[in-house]
């Protein structure tokens, strides 16, 4: 117990300094943190304009939406699993399995929408069998979601086999619904996924933040052991944010098989790993407890531009992938950096003093 | 009385044996080769015993560093990528420079390293949690590999064929490439069990605090840990290029996460702490040879990832189960006043 409380310093020092004080400096140190990625988001947008002259266009806003809403989708139950010390790595297979059963029940001629509802079906069992793993047999979920994302990219491949849907021979997907990768929503630049991704971040915000439900959330990622001695339901709580994964995972997986009209068992592979990025570069804990919504919405809006302007230029995706990973590692390094110098300027002069006897 | 200690003692045995995570992984692999064969007698012909020690061999050596880390409670995900710029920096240097044979795998080596010292130092002096830095490096070390292949590929002309010898002879039937990687984990086997600052590794996992207050060098040894996952990055990206005799910008791409399984079902415990190079090559050996046997037992090919995820949280299930199962031995009353 003691080795645990020693191992979380930031959970210890919480519980320690009392409510109140403890947490002044939390919200302070977040709200900077979202600030930064206000004035980052600003940089990146006057940037872009001033560089891309096709930046300002309504289409931008658009394209945007398209690229990155399914994406920023899954970042929203992502913060929630963070939230709670997990991660589910599962997510883009998942994308990929629900694509893939759309495309393999169209396949066999079964109306579009009985499809739409096995596909869902399919991310809540999916994610169900993530939850029973972590929480019911207490496994760890890096390695568990490790092998459901090498498991649901895998039934996916049965599926679908090396066809892309629709293969010759099959009817088109109904063009009303795959008209969201083309069209905006009425009266505005707004991709459909887009508005999913809106409506879906503000439930999520709303839950997270104002409900006890959110708090509790908080309370297992800053203390899993407090939390379940303070009446919180851990484990059950684990359990369904998993299914809630998996669930809203397959519906961006429907979405980008709309999108694109088609389907093949690879979609999306490989995704996991930008939205992991999102999520921690939104200023989420990858240690659990820390982290907002709002945070998560700055950073889809700024890799999303930042995304489309590097496109409008040009830029190479290779160039694309340094950005980000830049972007990661200075969002996780400058909140270090003083306290890194600070330790560094002890450990100098500690070696320059001479020693005390 | 007597029959229950005698019970006790027996599955106490069994238990040694299945702790031994080793002893487990070598007759799960003689289990699947032998049923393979049963199915399909070609499985055992030298050609394939090769490819299934060549396949393997790559994943073994990176789950060698991926070991030392995870076993300090961090995680390496740059691997693949600094596999792919380490095989690309060297096929070019073979191309453009004619550098000579031996210096492909110093070059490829020290690539790593530069890679290792960068995520360690993010790591150690900046105390960044690992996985961040590591998903960071992917992307950025992939990035700049894509920058300097700039489209091109190195095609097997310009790859002298000493070097590419090592990917494709063999000595009494066993690829050079397995004997290289074997020989590697045999000395971090050694050290990882023998060496002072290796079993500090598996203090630091266990528990950070207590060995803090031990007066073990954190921050040093994680250090070290990075670099050497770097290096041995970097050596497989140069047996890489040797094995595969060309190379563009999508050399070992997705090749983290299986090396994380590998040592994953090889038994090193996620949250650090415990686990063995051996039993993170014996993974990787085992993942591979079941790829194979799917395919030598003529199930259709698109089932080999779905069963090989099943393997992998039946893996996990399983090691779960038994740690309870010791845990309960141990606290047993035998267990009680035995010095543990």
């Amino acid at each position: 117990m003691t080795s645990e409380l020693a191992t979380r310093p930031s959970g210890d020092s919480a519980v320690l300094s009392g409510r109140a004080e403890g947490r002044q400096p939390l919200w302070r140190s977040l709200a900077r943190w979202e600030a930064g990625l206000v004035v980052v988001l600003i940089g990146v947008l006057i940037w872009a304009t001033i560089k891309s002259p096709t930046f300002t266009d309504p289409s931008t806003l658009f394209y945007l939406g398209v690229n990155t809403g399914y994406i920023a989708i899954m970042a929203l139950p992502m913060t929630l699993v963070v939230m709670t010390g997990e991660i589910d790595l599962s997510v883009a297979s998942m994308l990929g399995l629900a694509g893939s059963t759309v495309g393999y029940l169209w396949h066999h001629g079964w109306d579009i929408w009985a499809a739409f509802a096995v596909a869902l079906a399919v991310g809540v069992v999916g994610g169900a069998l993530n939850g029973l793993l972590v929480a019911r047999f207490g496994l760890p979920s890096i390695a568990v979601t490790i092998g459901t994302l090498t498991m649901f990219r895998g039934l996916a491949e049965v599926l679908l086999g090396s066809l892309t849907i629709p293969s010759l021979g099959d009817r088109q997907f109904p063009e009303s619904l795959t008209n969201i990768g083309v069209n905006s929503i009425p009266g505005a630049q707004l991709s459909w996924s887009m508005v999913f991704f809106v409506v879906l971040a503000v439930i999520f915000g709303v839950v997270l933040h104002v409900t006890p439900l959110g708090r509790a959330m908080v309370a297992i990622g800053l203390q899993p052991e407090a939390a379940q001695f303070a009446g919180i339901r851990v484990n059950r709580m684990k359990f369904w944010l998993f299914v809630l994964s998996g669930f809203i995972s397959a519906f961006a997986g429907i979405l980008v098989t709309l999108q694109q009209a088609s389907v093949s068992y690879n979609v999306g592979t490989g995704l996991e790993l930008n939205v992991v990025a999102i999520v921690l570069f939104g200023g989420v804990s990858i240690f659990g407890g820390r982290g907002t919504i709002f945070g998560v919405v700055l950073s889809v809006a700024i890799v999303g531009s930042l995304q489309m302007a590097l496109v409008q230029l040009n830029v190479s995706a290779d160039k694309q992938n340094i950005v980000t990973g830049v972007l990661l590692l200075i969002s996780v390094i400058v909140p270090n950096g003083a306290e890194a110098l600070r330790r560094a300027r002890d450990y100098l002069r500690r070696r320059t003093r001479p020693r005390p006897l | 009385m007597t029959a229950i200690a005698e019970r006790r003692a027996t599955s106490g045995a069994v238990l040694t044996i299945l702790r031994a995570r080793e002893i487990g992984l070598v007759l799960l692999i003689a289990l699947v080769v032998i049923v393979t064969t049963l199915h399909n007698p070609h499985f055992v012909d030298s050609n394939s015993i090769e490819q299934l020690l060549s396949g393997a061999a790559l994943i073994a050596l990176l789950g060698v560093g991926e070991t030392l880390v995870v076993v300090t409670r961090n995680v390496d995900l740059s691997v693949g990528s600094v596999l792919g710029l380490s095989a690309y920096v060297v096929g070019h240097l073979f191309k453009y420079d004619h550098i000579p044979v031996w210096s492909g795998f110093v070059i490829g080596t020290l690539v790593g390293v530069a890679a290792g010292v960068l995520n360690g130092f993010i790591v150690t002096v900046m105390r960044v949690p690992s996985l961040v830095v590591t998903l960071g490096m992917l992307y950025v070390i992939r990035g700049i590999d894509g920058v300097i292949v700039n489209g091109e590929r190195i095609d097997p002309e310009f790859i002298p064929s000493s070097f590419t010898a090592v990917g494709y002879k063999t000595l009494f039937g066993i690829p050079w490439l397995a004997i290289i990687v074997a020989a590697v984990v045999a000395v971090a086997g050694y050290a990882m069990r023998s060496f002072r600052a290796s079993r500090d590794l598996y203090a630091i996992g266990s528990n950070p605090a207590a060995a803090a207050l031990a007066g073990i060098p954190i921050q040093r040894r994680v250090f070290t840990a990075f670099v050497i996952s770097g290096a041995l990055a970097g050596l497989a990206g140069a047996l890489f290029l040797a094995l595969h005799t060309q190379i563009d910008n999508s050399g070992g791409i997705g090749y983290e996460l299986a090396v994380i399984a590998a040592v994953v079902v090889g038994g090193v415990a996620i949250f650090g702490g415990s686990g063995t190079v051996v039993g993170a090559a014996l993974g990787a050996l085992l993942l591979n040879t079941i790829n194979q046997a799917l395919v030598a037992s003529r199930i259709s090919a698109f089932w080999n990832q779905a069963i090989a995820g099943a393997l992998l949280l039946a893996a996990i299930a399983f090691d779960r189960w038994l740690s309870l199962r010791v845990t309960k031995t141990l606290q047993s009353a035998e267990g009680a006043h035995r010095d543990i």
